[in-house]
């Protein structure tokens, strides 16, 4: 190739590159580094900041309150809980669409991926209209003479799960086919043949050999559930705080952007190190098979 | 120690098939393996045998009859639970686990102390000449390596009956030649019942004690792999084992076990089986090796005819001749070539004029 015609390459792989990158630059990086910035200033009086800006660490170091802790670490638990059912869920489901005749396989999975469709908003106040006082579950059981009055089903930590699971079933469920889809069952033969009953054979066998599918199953479920807003805002009635619900109320009522801003960037670094984690664990899983 | 290492009696099995109907895959089969035999289960494709063999390893349920294992039946007993081992077309081996894990993984199941484990694995490993291979991982052996290691894992569980199906079909021909044999050795040495599933006749001749021919889910003929060989009993295990002449003709007169055969106005002495009657309509299968090609009538022969021969093929060990006994007869022959070049009365194209022959006893009536 001569030269010209290298630089020329060049050219057109830079003009290729240029609207994603510059779009990635300007509205991805750039507000992530005003957050950055913001996260280390002094607050201004009536929201914003203080102009010119005072440095401080006091944001950081007032996040390590016991009553921020304890909302950071319920927004954990719930994110596992949720993760937890849509995987013990969500595997069951996946193998199940796995081992149907081909041309149901891709209808199922088409099931799977319908709610993706509507929008998440409507879809969580359709699931608010279910579990209300007058929705229909509590009209089915009273109807059915089962309880005397409605039961709370909303507005607590378990309309919380019960929307979470609604929404990120289908992302546990698609990584989780994946890995089933390739997995030989042949194997679980050949480990009946050798004296494993089904549950060994499963947990020595196909668990181990689908576990990259599990694995990426739990980041892609994890990720966004710790950090939902929509969910637990709607579903929770402002009963139920996590991590993403005391964002909101830094950047509205609190006023208080830089405090705001360090705990994106807290929860930003709690899922950079569990996704790198991931990576090296998966990395290593994948060099095993 | 009971006679029978694995008896089916009268087992049937069906599937529901892919348009609703029933498929007979398995149908009424009855067959006795002999306690330390080498036994084949030889058949084309949907004759039956891979499925007979799960449903003694106990992947499949048998819908009628009753698969027994040492006399002990099996009824519902799930795969885990039957003192049987398979090992599998494709081998089947565990890629998340190494060499060593793979092999100790039936050891690990049975609860067999950890301390014996280790010993165990080594030894089978030993058996199948795979050394200290321990570590490895199964994407790095070659197929003949996995193959052994499949065997290794399962023998090492020390199975009343070994169960293979087609374990060599996915190797290369000198690798399967070299395979058989080993196979073979291997089971001489460990006096373990295998039962062999294959579609081919070669690899079920060179290493069986006994050979069941199935086709359409049932067993056409049991016998050791001469009598299967010289004495089929059937047109269609003639047909699948090497190769036959047929001849389509009458019968003459009986008398014993010898019959005269009357076609397109030759008359054909030949072995036939019991109940042969005058008149009747049969096939005469005649193995084209048996078949003697000389340019003067043999003395000593009783089948005699003289022929021309349509075509010769020369490949290498033999030749192959087509030879025209009468304007509706025509055989296939073939000759071992033990001078240089063939017989030097045949030399030339076509048109030779020879005399076939052979002896009564090669020649079989099939009424079947």
């Amino acid at each position: 190739m001569t030269e010209t015609a290298r630089r020329g390459s060049r050219w057109q792989l830079g003009g290729l590159l240029a609207p994603g990158a510059g779009w990635l630059l300007l509205f991805f990086n750039l507000p992530l580094v005003i957050v950055l910035f913001i996260s280390f200033v002094e607050r201004g009086r009536a929201g914003s900041i203080k102009w010119p800006p005072v440095f401080t660490l006091e944001n950081y170091i007032d996040f390590f309150d016991a009553l921020y802790l304890g909302i950071f670490a319920n927004s954990v638990r719930i994110a596992f809980i949720v993760t937890a059912i849509c995987l013990l869920f969500g595997y069951p489901l996946a193998y199940f669409i796995s081992q149907r005749h081909p041309r149901w396989r891709d209808a199922l999975l088409l099931l799977v991926m319908i709610p993706f469709w509507t929008n998440f908003l409507v879809r969580t106040y359709a699931l608010k209209q279910v579990l209300g006082a007058e929705g229909l579950i509590n009209s089915l059981l009273i109807g059915a003479g089962l309880i005397p009055g409605p039961l709370d089903l909303l507005f607590n930590e378990f309309a919380v799960i019960v929307g979470l699971v609604y929404g990120y079933l289908p992302f546990a469920v698609l990584p989780m086919y994946a890995s089933i889809e390739k997995f030989d069952f042949a194997l679980m033969e050949a480990a009946s043949d050798l004296g494993a009953n089904q549950a060994r054979a499963f947990l020595r066998v196909m668990l181990p050999m689908t576990l990259p599918g599990v694995i990426a199953a739990f980041v892609l479920t994890f990720v966004p559930v710790v950090g939902a807003f929509i969910t637990p805002d709607i579903m929770g009635g402002g009963k139920v705080e996590m991590i993403a619900t005391l964002i909101n109320r830094q950047f509205g009522v609190a006023r208080n952007w830089p405090f705001g801003s360090a705990i994106s960037l807290v929860l930003m670094l709690l899922v950079l190190i569990g996704v790198i984690a991931q990576f090296r664990f998966g990395g290593e899983e994948r060099r095993t098979l | 120690m009971p006679e029978f290492a694995v008896e089916l009696r009268n087992v049937s099995k069906r599937f529901p098939g892919p348009s609703g109907e029933e498929v007979v895959a398995v149908n009424h089969v009855t067959m006795q393996i002999r306690d330390g035999e080498f036994f084949s289960m030889l058949g084309p494709s949907g004759c039956g045998k891979t499925t007979s063999l799960r449903m003694i390893a106990g992947f499949e349920m048998p819908t009628n009859g009753e698969v027994f294992i040492h006399d002990r039946p099996m009824g519902q007993t799930p795969p885990y639970r039957r003192p049987v081992n398979t090992v599998f077309q494709n081998y089947a081996l565990f890629p998340h686990m190494a060499i060593g894990e793979n092999v100790a993984f039936g050891l690990e199941m049975k609860g067999v102390p950890r301390a014996e484990i280790g010993p165990r694995v080594k030894q089978a490993l030993e058996m199948v000449r795979l050394p200290g291979y321990e570590k490895r991982r199964p994407k790095q052996l070659s197929g003949g390596q996995q193959q052994r290691v499949a065997l290794a894992r399962a023998l090492v569980n020390r199975p009343e009956v070994l169960l293979l199906d087609e374990p060599l079909g996915a190797l290369d021909l000198k690798l399967r030649k070299e395979m058989q044999l080993e196979l073979k050795t291997l089971q001489r040495e460990v006096g373990i019942t295998f039962i062999y599933v294959t579609h081919d006749q070669e690899e079920a001749l060179t290493m069986s004690d006994r050979i069941a021919v199935m086709s359409q889910g049932v067993v056409r003929q049991v016998g050791a792999a001469a009598e299967i060989y010289e004495e089929p009993n059937s047109r269609f295990v003639a047909d699948f084992i090497g190769e036959t002449n047929f001849i389509d003709g009458t019968v003459r007169a009986v008398n014993g076990g010898e019959v005269e055969f009357e076609v397109g106005g030759l008359t054909i002495i030949a072995h036939a089986p019991a109940g042969v009657t005058h008149g009747q309509k049969a096939t005469l299968a005649v193995r084209p090796e048996r078949i003697r090609l000389t340019p003067a009538r043999p003395a000593d022969t009783v089948n005699a005819f003289a022929g021309e021969v349509r075509e010769s093929i020369y490949l290498g060990t033999d030749t192959r001749y087509f030879v025209q006994l009468a304007p509706t007869v025509s055989v296939r022959v073939r000759q071992q070539n033990v001078v240089p070049v063939g017989m030097p009365a045949l030399e030339g194209p076509t048109g030779v004029q020879v005399w076939a022959s052979w002896t009564s006893d090669s020649a079989q009536v099939l009424v079947e």
